[in-house]
């Protein structure tokens, strides 16, 4: 009735404890890496924190890194486990620990799989904390003497020149807000004036882009001024004109970017994950198997291996019922008041024996 | 008389094979890493081509690759050597290629040298191929329907913004050149007209530079038409604006980058060599001591072991002898079948 068991004969178990030693070394270097990748999304994320909106992001590197440092510890511990299940004089030394080790190491596979899943479903709330970021960072593109704000016309600046886009879903953006402030604007020329008054909240807006936006690859020096307007500058025509600048918006570009990235890492803790199982299928043969050498008593002889002893409705019920009975442990015992030391008086009909004679009294001394 | 000569026990002798064999081992890594130094300074060079003015300077690179390659070789025989001299049987079978051997790797150490100092020399060459190059590339700008020269706007246009720098020794570089091509310049107008009237060659000349020559650093959207004009912008005045344009000229922005890489470069050049010269001088020693054992006669016996057998100066001469006596040969010798009359 055991869930696929498996005979395994002296040389085998040795042998499965050998490949079980240096694939649990492997898995100390894959927790590494997950650690690794952890640490890399962590820094991509902090490099353009000023762009994202507050939004809690970051658990998702913390439990990578989390899960890594777990990985190394359990599968160093494994390892070691494994290199002295060859002889099973030393394997007593683990008898004890073992099933408790491949039960949380279980429970760790699992949170390794929440690990991957997270990596594919942040993306809607980074979608969001981007938008919000952006549109804060245009708004305040132009306070560079503000502090707290001044470093935003240069992370701005930066982004668009490296992730070659322009605004946030393109160069328009650039007309709806002021991105020149008002320190370098001559208010006592007549156009500006103008144009300002012309605006409901009183704010110079054109159809101009800061030069971030300009594309290198055009042919022509770069327009940035009354882009609109196709007669203000020589052969030009904005309608076709698609080299001018950059087309693409800065939050489809760094959404693009970052999910490239959690894609790699997904797909890579995942591929981490199916190996952590498979090695902990191997430490749970090698646990039944040895102990079923330890039950039959001679070191050379055959074993069983399992995955589990009983069929998986029986062990589920059984350990059900263990964890109920741990919980009766604790309820008081109510019929003494607690008290051993208290005799009760029996209340059932004695048994005499078979002529139920009760016993003689025996006279106390006077 | 002999220079630096050392006892060897036979313990001793197979200890220095043991070691020279790992240390030949581990000159063959170094190998390696001289020819990676050299495609990593080949790639970079080739990187920024169209900026130079001429290629020679890719001879250092092709130096370290060569220099590289022929490390791995002689280093991977002189383990294999030093692995079979432990045993004097052994030994006799390399016995007459140690000599040219080692007369070799020391050469081949002397061409390490000169890599290395190769890497510190070449600044004057590559400041002289960048500032003509920098300002052809300038020139044309412009002429971005030019095949084969289309791509240089851009090629400037990212050099500028990678390296944070604006025209050849500045931003008034940018002055004296036309970078607008007249396709965009509109010829119906006056003032058009006027400025390339105005101009001896006819260009089309303005104090005005490309938006590449933007800093980013500046607080105020970038100034990149009329520069050095302070009433054409409000609240500016272009002899104390330091934020606005980048100040470093493109030529000494790219000399500082190359010279760096080349100082780290030749460096570590410098201590691979150290380190040949060092795996050398083990083999002279093994090589000599193992052939005073042959002439002793006793495989477990003590022998001395030199870098050279007599001082440096008799060695000088005789070689000079041997080399005047190979001249010799090759002059006609009387026909010996006659017979001379005494």
């Amino acid at each position: 009735m055991a869930v696929l068991r498996v005979k395994f004969t002296k040389d085998k178990r040795d042998k499965l404890a050998q490949v079980l030693w240096i694939l649990n070394w492997i898995s100390v270097v894959t927790g590494a890496i997950l650690f690794s990748l952890g640490i890399f999304l962590k820094v991509e994320i902090n490099k353009r924190w000023e762009l994202m909106a507050e939004k809690d992001i970051q658990y998702v590197p913390n439990m990578l890194i989390a899960v890594g440092l777990l990985a190394c510890g359990i599968n160093f511990l494994g390892g070691k486990i494994c290199y002295d299940c060859v002889d099973t004089t030393k394997f007593l030394r683990w008898k004890l620990i073992m099933l408790p080790y491949i039960i949380c190491t279980f429970f760790f596979t699992f949170c390794v799989l929440v690990g991957a899943l997270m990596c594919y479903g942040m993306q809607s709330e980074l979608e969001d904390a981007l938008t919000m970021g952006l549109s804060e960072a245009m708004r305040f593109y132009k306070d560079t003497d503000t502090p707290g704000r001044c470093f935003l016309k240069r992370s701005m600046d930066m982004l668009q020149i490296e992730f070659k886009c322009c605004g946030n879903t393109g160069f328009r953006d650039w007309f709806q807000i002021q991105w020149i402030s008002s320190r370098y604007l001559d208010t006592s020329q007549k156009e500006v004036v103008d144009r300002l008054r012309s605006n409901v909240e009183g704010k110079y807006l054109m159809d101009g882009v800061p030069f971030s936006c300009c594309n290198s690859n055009s042919p022509r020096p770069c327009i940035q001024w009354q882009i609109t307007n196709s007669s203000a500058h020589f052969n030009y025509d904005y309608q076709t004109e698609e080299l001018n600048l950059w087309m693409k918006g800065c939050r489809q570009a760094l959404l693009d970017y970052y999910n490239h990235i959690m894609r790699s890492i997904g797909l890579t803790v995942l591929i981490t994950w199916l190996f952590e199982l498979s090695v902990l299928t191997g430490v749970r043969y090698l646990q039944t198997s040895l102990e079923n050498v330890l039950r039959q008593g001679d070191p050379n002889c055959e074993s069983d291996g399992w995955l589990l002893e009983n069929s998986f409705v029986e062990t589920a019920r059984s350990n059900l019922n263990i964890i109920k009975n741990l919980g009766k442990c604790n309820q008081i015992d109510t019929t003494n008041n607690g008290d051993p030391n208290i005799n009760i008086p029996s209340t059932s009909k004695a048994d005499y024996g078979p002529d139920n004679v009760p016993p003689k009294q025996i006279p106390a001394d006077s | 008389m002999a220079v630096g000569k050392v006892t060897f026990t036979k313990a001793e002798r197979e200890k220095l094979a043991q070691l020279l064999w790992l240390l030949n081992w581990i000159s063959v890594l170094t190998g390696v890493i001289l020819f990676s130094l050299g495609l990593f300074l080949r790639v970079e060079i080739q990187k920024r081509q169209e900026v130079m003015s001429d290629q020679e300077i890719l001879y250092v690179p092709h130096m370290l690759i060569t220099t590289g390659l022929v490390a791995c070789c002689i280093n991977f025989l002189g383990g294999k050597i030093c692995y079979e001299c432990t045993d004097t049987s052994k030994f006799l079978r390399w016995k007459l290629v140690l000599l040219p051997y080692i007369v070799c790797t020391f050469f081949f150490t002397f061409c390490v040298l000169v890599g290395a100092l190769m890497c510190y020399s070449i600044r004057n060459q590559l400041e002289e191929s960048l500032f003509l190059g920098l300002r052809n590339a300038m020139r044309y700008y412009k002429d971005t329907d030019t095949p084969g020269r289309c791509f240089l706007k851009r090629t400037v246009d990212l050099l500028q913004m990678q390296f944070q720098c604006c025209g050849n020794a500045g931003y008034r570089d940018w002055f004296h050149v036309q970078w607008i091509s007249n396709r965009y310049l509109d010829m119906t107008s006056s003032d058009v007209r006027d400025r390339l009237r105005s101009n001896v060659e006819g260009k089309y000349l303005m104090d005005g530079v490309p938006f590449s020559c933007c800093s980013t650093l500046s607080p105020r959207p970038c100034i990149q038409q009329q520069v050095t004009n302070n009433s054409a912008h409000y609240n500016y005045r272009h002899q104390t604006e330091q934020l606005n344009l980048w100040r470093r000229g493109c030529r000494q922005a790219l000399l500082d980058h190359y010279t760096s890489i080349m100082r780290s470069i030749g460096l570590i050049v410098l201590l691979i060599w150290l380190f040949e010269l060092l795996v050398l001088t083990g083999v002279r020693y093994l090589q000599t001591a193992m052939e005073n054992v042959l002439r002793l006669g006793n495989p477990d016996c003590e022998s001395d072991g030199w870098i050279l057998e007599n001082s440096l100066a008799e060695t000088a001469r005789s070689n000079f002898n041997i080399i005047k006596n190979l001249g010799k040969c090759y002059q006609v010798d009387d026909d010996p079948n006659i017979n001379p009359v005494s």
